[in-house]
């Protein structure tokens, strides 16, 4: 049997190639902004609030941890409006995509928060500044410098998670190539097309996140 | 209609269980085995064995796991092999697995000093003796905590399969959701089921990672 590429879909394809990448991007910028802040809440909220919450944050940690992306998409989204929640696909999406990230995210900064050494807060108290200070000014900015590179491949692996959510019908990359393969009955190349088109994405992030890194966050993150 | 009781989605659940077990053991076996041949590309002397490995890694670690499956699923008819979801799901793993297991090794392979090498060539070995007898179970022993933390990413991982149609515990939850319409009591369970397989490897690597930051 010989089968030979066919490409010549592709021209007519790429609005909707494009449309879906958007996408994609859109859900990955919300949920690392919502991801980040949630996983920085998370992570002070297991260190210094009280017992019930550290646990409660423990629990929540190693169920994400230990089960399937698809599997909490699956109960978010289909699951929780039988207790009267219901969610459109793209809120559903992305509210799973933060809490799936926030779990590894807050161990990441957990470990960074720990990496401070206890002489930056008392010296920061010794000058006055009340404790939400001392945390925001002083002792987060240097735990992010030293958790950055987690942070940005955690974020790229939850980009390349991002695929599955095709599977509730959000408009996103995968759902386009769904789309495409079926019309143009060339799944192997639409597949591939796609394929290169994240890698495009995860390169082109890691590349972003790194110099936003060192503007935000001052020379030495790499 | 058929009624399905608690314990009937229970045990139709534990059966397609027994399919996420085995997919796992397959992927990580098969993974172990292509990924000692990545690593030892990826360790060679010869640049040009470095950088196809590199290559090889970066694009599985780049691409998400499902187009790889998706890949697998399509592009392998078109060699003529005729193909079942199953095989696809084993060999889409398998690649998967092997790119990330060869970069975890090459990690521990890195992290050995120099002396390790210089040692070993002293007393006489080639390179492949030097890789079996010094270098490997060193590499090995220390990584171990990772590489026990990645087969619980591949054992979630294999519930990617039940997109391109093969029938492990996710799929057969969708068949059973679709006949009971309880999605919060199935995907309940079928977290349940994956947090039980889970959970216990995870905190093996923890323990393994807390004895080794302890030596």
């Amino acid at each position: 049997m010989t089968y030979s590429l066919d490409f010549g879909w592709l021209a007519g394809a790429t609005g909707a190639i494009a449309r879906g990448a958007a996408t994609t991007i859109l859900l990955i910028a919300v949920t690392t902004l919502a991801g980040t802040l949630l996983s920085i809440l998370g992570a002070a909220g297991r260190r210094n609030g009280p017992l019930l919450l550290k646990r409660a944050i423990g629990v929540y940690v190693e169920v994400i941890r230990n089960t399937p992306f698809l599997v909490q998409l699956f109960f978010i989204f289909f699951g929780l409006p039988s207790i009267g929640v219901r969610l459109d696909p793209v809120l559903a999406a992305m509210l799973a995509m933060t809490l799936n990230m926030a779990a590894y995210t807050i161990e990441i900064v957990g470990a960074g928060l720990d990496a401070v050494p206890p002489g930056q807060t008392e010296a920061a108290l010794a000058l006055g500044l009340r404790p939400r200070q001392v945390f925001i000014k002083i002792v987060l900015p240097q735990a992010l410098k030293v958790i950055y590179p987690a942070l940005t491949s955690q974020i790229v692996i939850m980009m390349l998670e991002s695929a599955v959510v095709s599977q509730i019908a959000v408009r996103e990359l995968t759902y386009e190539a769904d789309m495409l393969q079926a019309r143009t009955f060339r799944a192997f190349e639409t597949y591939f097309v796609v394929t290169m088109v994240y890698l495009i994405l995860s390169i082109g992030l890691r590349r972003l996140l790194v110099g936003g890194g060192r503007r935000l966050l001052g020379a030495g993150v790499s | 209609m058929i009624e399905f009781t608690f314990w009937d989605i229970l045990r139709n659940l534990l059966l397609a269980a027994r399919w996420t077990v085995l997919l796992s053991l397959a992927a990580f076996v098969g993974g172990a085995v292509v990924g000692m041949i990545v690593l030892f590309f990826r360790i060679a002397k010869n640049k040009w064995a470095r950088r196809l490995a590199s290559g090889y890694i970066a694009l599985f670690q780049g691409t998400p796991l499902l187009m790889q499956l998706f890949l697998m699923f399509f592009g392998l008819p078109m060699l003529g092999l005729r193909i079942e979801p199953w095989t696809a799901a084993v060999l889409g793993l398998t690649f998967f697995a092997s790119a990330y297991l060869a970069e975890i090794w090459r990690g521990g392979v890195d992290a050995l000093p120099r002396g390790q090498w210089d040692a070993g060539a002293s007393l006489g070995l080639h390179y492949l003796q030097e890789l079996r007898l010094i270098i490997l179970p060193q590499a090995f022993s220390i990584t171990r905590a990772p590489t026990v933390g990645f087969l619980v990413q591949l054992i979630k991982s294999t519930a990617l399969t039940s997109i391109i149609g093969f029938e492990e515990l996710v799929r057969t939850s969708n068949a059973i959701n679709n006949a009971t319409f309880e999605p919060f009591k199935v995907y309940g369970l079928v977290a349940l089921i994956f947090f039980v397989m889970c959970f216990p490897l995870t905190q093996y690597a923890r323990s393994l990672e807390q004895r080794a930051a302890a030596r």
